[in-house]
């Protein structure tokens, strides 16, 4: 038992409950903050008993550890290869897909499609028709990306004969992998499979992919956590801008593309193609922070999720102290901005890996950074900020490599938490583009999601019952 | 002349935050120089032009942060290493800055907004109020429980932890506290002084902290308990504990309790906690019970009484004289209608209601109907339906279920006050209007109109409880109920008290 002990001076109040009482003490001058509360799921008021505090003492320790890992990780740009050869696991007869795992038949239209394209694009297939025959014959195996130490955007489809980006974690001395960016319009990671498509994906093999893997093999390698820490600084949050990233990427690049040059016209197109992409650095943005919550994986008793990622179908995500074990629920469709001449009905339901920017402490995390894309949350700064605040109430910590110019560079929220995700009902926001539901036709919209609740609620049950 | 360096890995700083850390560093007495920069390539020829590219620094890689100090003595120089690595590992950043619209949706983020709050204040529904309540505690914030519907058994964990952590645990039900000179929920604004009061009734602490007001003196702490604490499974607690910290609280010399009568346990501990302080100290269980003889301690049941004694205790210690006694209303007994009999008391304040039935029990020697009666045969089997003599509380659950309390919406009080009065055996209505925080802004203004057009033979009395520093003033209201036509009181027992004298003169003279 301890002395009862009053601080001196008026009680600073936080008022849970009567907006009236916080008013009353607001106007005796009192420092009072009021909790936007919302009661809890009924799944934690079921759980109660299971979270005991001994639980969660050993909760809090294992999450200690899992932040300080990611905290600790180093991602740097190494190389360039072939999926083939470098992806763990990789065959001939796998296409990686984003999110968790699914088979053709469940698969959205923009995955279909670029499956489709992906089989055309390999030469597996002379027309989209026996290209969708051979997907769905059972000779083609899929896995998630996430499974296989890579990430891909939106439909996130990578095939053998692709060149990808390795990014090497220093600190852990683990590896991601990453396509090369194809651009906006119609592109293969919307589900587009058109002659344009694969005429640039052969392009890329061609030109782009040699270009980059000299100049990168040139300087060795690339500090993504500087770059991406800088580009926070210039307003983008790497997920749905980039153009700071890419800005800073070039700048690095373009000196050794010329001193590591074989021919003129082709290092001015690669330069050009990446100058007219804002979203190429995404493609380096999502394997960095993969490369730093990979080596966090199966901490046992940590509730901190490591993948939150999308199918199209399904939402999933994994945790650290649950294994390589999913938990999914239905992906739901955004309620974004569309483009003229599309709604809400032409969307597909949320689909890609790039939720991984949000599970690594950026993108919608760190909204507030990247001021110009606010007319995807409101329109106003504040609300950006209201974003990032609110997320700071999920996670476990905050990154110390990432910082936030507009809240006095505070670290961005980092860690998401499933038992705060859980007792304070509120689910993580993520910053999207959205694919139109039909395969082939690209992007019809942009904006800010939320997460579905549905895997959260299965690891907090399943963290429980370990 | 000593020159140190350091690289710090992978730390990616603003430049602008880099030359601040830089400013803070050259002014360390003894240091010359001293700069935190990233060691590129144009900044290694900077750090080269002022002899400061040392061999240390030579290895560094573009994206490292590098520190170098020149400074009189190797010693100042490792103190300035050591304060550049403090400045660049400070954690920056507001924990939720005054002008950002935020929204925090839970206990931590509000309360690191507050830079750590001190006390958390929870009015939500009950079934949740217990696991917010434990959140705040493990949190290190006091609590005050305004909720109810709380589990005995969840009350009684949260005041262990309570008592283990040495926090407030007010509650569960816990409408009034006033800590550290702030009024909490329904308060009055009362002056700061020297008096301390643990009280397991709102409504009895409202009425005794305004009493003290009254006769000029001040609150120290008001603590409440919630109405269970006394309770043989609660075991008194909060009670012990807030009388501990009252009895070695300097700038207590007084101290009140009120409350039901606790359990015998309780009460056995309660004596022996009083009998080794020296402290003054009035006790009201608001009933007429046998009490041990304890030389400082004084007792009564009445709420007015509680606060005058606890008043005359302190002048006691302190040598005040006061000259002259607190103001006395001249009472001018009104005659009551000619065939009505009946006295009608529509209650908001639980606690004042009980304390009418006992005032009415000394003056009659038997109880009156009451919703709120433990005696069995006085217990209104329809609180609506109002037969001889009534004393209604309003605050009981049967009337606030779905619906705001009576302090705050005076709707249903208007109406059944315009029932009773329709009543031809009506004689009297007494009521209570309590103001300050939490409390109605303006209740003259939904009483006003009402008591206006009541028939002139039904006589109303009102004991209007605040101070004239509350929101809605006292002294303003009494004036305008009283141009209504109500005779008004300011202390609940000198209310109480006329409204019966009026009964019995009524009855007597019928």
């Amino acid at each position: 038992m301890k002395k009862l002990n009053l601080t001196v001076g008026k009680p600073k109040i936080v008022n849970l409950g009567l907006d009236s009482f916080a008013a009353d003490l607001h106007l005796q001058g009192v420092d009072v903050a009021q909790v936007d509360w919302t009661p809890p799921l009924d799944i934690a008021i079921q759980m109660k008993a299971k979270y005991t505090d001994k639980v969660r003492a050993e909760i809090t320790l294992a999450n200690d550890k899992a932040l300080a890992v990611i905290n600790q990780g180093k991602p740097f740009l190494v190389g360039m290869g072939l999926a083939r050869d470098l992806i763990p696991g990789m065959q001939e007869n796998l296409i990686l897909h984003a999110g968790p795992p699914i088979t053709w038949a469940k698969m959205c239209g923009p995955m279909r499609g670029a499956v489709i394209g992906a089989l055309l694009y390999e030469g597996r297939a002379d027309t989209p028709e026996t290209a969708e025959k051979l997907a769905a014959s059972g000779e083609i195996n899929y896995a998630p990306c996430h499974e296989h130490a890579a990430v891909g955007p939106m439909a996130g489809i990578i095939s053998p004969s692709m060149p990808v980006f390795v990014i090497h974690n220093e600190t852990f001395d683990n590896y991601t992998y990453a396509t090369q960016n194809e651009g906006l319009g119609k592109v293969l990671r919307y589900g587009a499979y058109g002659t344009e498509v694969i005429t640039r994906l052969h392009w890329m093999d061609d030109v782009l992919y040699p270009t980059l893997q000299r100049a990168i093999k040139y300087l060795g390698k690339i500090d993504l956590q500087s770059l991406i820490a800088q580009a926070l600084h210039m307003g983008d949050e790497v997920h749905n801008r980039n153009r700071a990233g890419t800005s800073l990427l070039i700048r690095q690049l373009a000196p050794a593309i010329l001193k590591t040059m074989e021919n003129v016209q082709e290092s001015a197109a690669v330069l050009d193609f990446i100058n007219g992409n804002d979203h190429f650095f995404l493609n380096l943005s999502m394997p960095a922070c993969k490369a730093v919550l990979d080596p966090a994986r199966n901490i046992p008793n940590s509730s901190i999720a490591l993948v939150m990622a999308r199918n199209g179908t399904e939402f999933g995500i994994q945790l650290s102290g649950t294994g390589d074990k999913w938990f999914t629920g239905p992906a739901l469709v955004p309620d974004a901005l569309y483009f003229p001449g599309y709604s809400k009905a032409d969307a597909n339901p949320d689909i890609g890996d790039s939720a991984i920017t949000e599970t690594g402490g950026l993108g919608g995390f760190a909204i507030a950074a990247a001021p110009a894309i606010v007319q995807f949350v409101g329109g106003c700064a504040n609300d950006a900020l209201s974003y990032t605040l609110s997320m700071y109430e999920i996670c476990y910590g905050e990154s110390t490599n990432y910082q936030i110019p507009a809240l006095d560079f505070r670290g961005t929220p980092l860690g998401i938490d499933v038992l705060k995700v859980i007792e304070n009902n509120l689910s993580p926001v993520i910053d999207t583009g959205v694919a139109h539901k039909n395969p082939g036709i690209g992007q019809v919209g942009a904006g800010v999601v939320k997460a579905p609740m549905e895997p959260f609620i299965k690891a907090y049950q399943a963290l429980a019952e370990l | 002349m000593e020159v140190m360096a350091k690289i710090i890995k992978g730390k990616y700083l603003d430049s602008v935050k880099l030359m601040l850390v830089s400013k803070a560093l050259r002014e360390m007495s003894g240091v010359s120089d001293a700069v935190a920069i990233l060691a590129t390539k144009e900044n290694r020829e900077i750090l080269a032009a002022t002899e400061m590219l040392v061999d240390e620094i030579l290895d560094a890689a573009e994206t490292d942060l590098v520190i170098v100090v020149k400074a009189a003595t190797t010693e100042t120089a490792e103190k300035a290493i050591v304060q550049a690595d403090e400045l660049i590992n400070a954690p920056s950043g507001h924990k939720g800055s005054g002008n950002v619209a935020q929204s925090l949706h839970n206990l931590e983020a509000a309360s690191n907004s507050l830079n750590k709050g001190d006390l958390c204040l929870i009015s939500i529904a009950g079934k949740y109020a217990a696991v917010e309540a434990d959140k705040a505690l493990e949190l290190g914030l006091h609590v005050m429980l305004f909720s109810d519907n709380v589990s005995l058994e969840d009350e009684l964990k949260l005041k262990q932890k309570a008592v283990a952590k040495g926090l407030l645990m007010m509650g569960p039900d816990c409408g009034t506290a006033i800590i550290n000179g702030v009024p909490l929920a329904f308060a009055n604004k009362v002056p700061r002084g020297n008096i301390g009061i643990v009280s397991a009734s709102g409504t009895g602490l409202q009425e005794v902290s305004v009493g003290l007001a009254r006769f000029h003196c001040g609150v120290s702490q008001a603590f409440g308990t919630g109405g269970r604490d006394g309770k043989k499974e609660i075991g008194g607690i909060m009670l012990l504990a807030f009388l501990d910290y009252l009895i070695n609280d300097a700038q207590t010399q007084v101290i009140v309790l009120i409350g039901k009568t606790p359990d015998t346990i309780v009460l056995d501990k309660l004596w022996q906690q009083l009998a080794i302080t020296a402290k003054p100290v009035v006790v009201n269980f608001l009933t007429e019970i046998a009490i041990p003889n304890i030389p400082n301690m004084q007792y009564t049941s009445s709420l007015d009484e509680t606060a005058e004694l606890a008043c005359a205790a302190y002048n006691k210690l302190n040598n005040i004289i006061i000259a002259t006694k607190a103001e006395e209303t001249t009472i001018v007994f009104n005659a009551i209608g000619k065939g009505s009999k009946y006295i009608r008391g529509l209650y908001s304040g639980g606690t004042l209601c009980y304390e009418a039935l006992q005032l009415y029990h000394q003056y009659f020697g038997k109880y009156p109907f009451s919703n709120i009666s433990t005696e069995p045969e006085y217990k209104m089997a329809d609180a609506w339906h109002s037969e001889g003599d009534c004393f209604i509380d309003l605050g009981a659950d049967d009337f606030t279920v779905g619906r705001p309390h009576p302090m705050i919406d005076y709707s249903l009080r208007l109406k059944k006050m315009q029932i009773e009065a329709k009543d031809p055996d009506t004689a009297i209505i007494l009521i209570d209007v309590v103001l300050g925080y939490g409390a109605h802004p303006d209740p003259a203004s939904e009483l006003v109109p009402v008591i206006a057009a009541l028939p002139k033979d039904i006589v109303v009395v009102c004991h209007v409880l605040g101070t004239k520093d509350d929101p809605q003033n006292v002294e303003k209201q009494a004036e305008q109920l009283a141009n209504a036509g109500a005779i008004v009181f300011t202390a609940h027992h000198k209310a109480v008290v006329y409204a019966l004298e009026l009964l019995k003169t009524g009855r007597n003279k019928a």
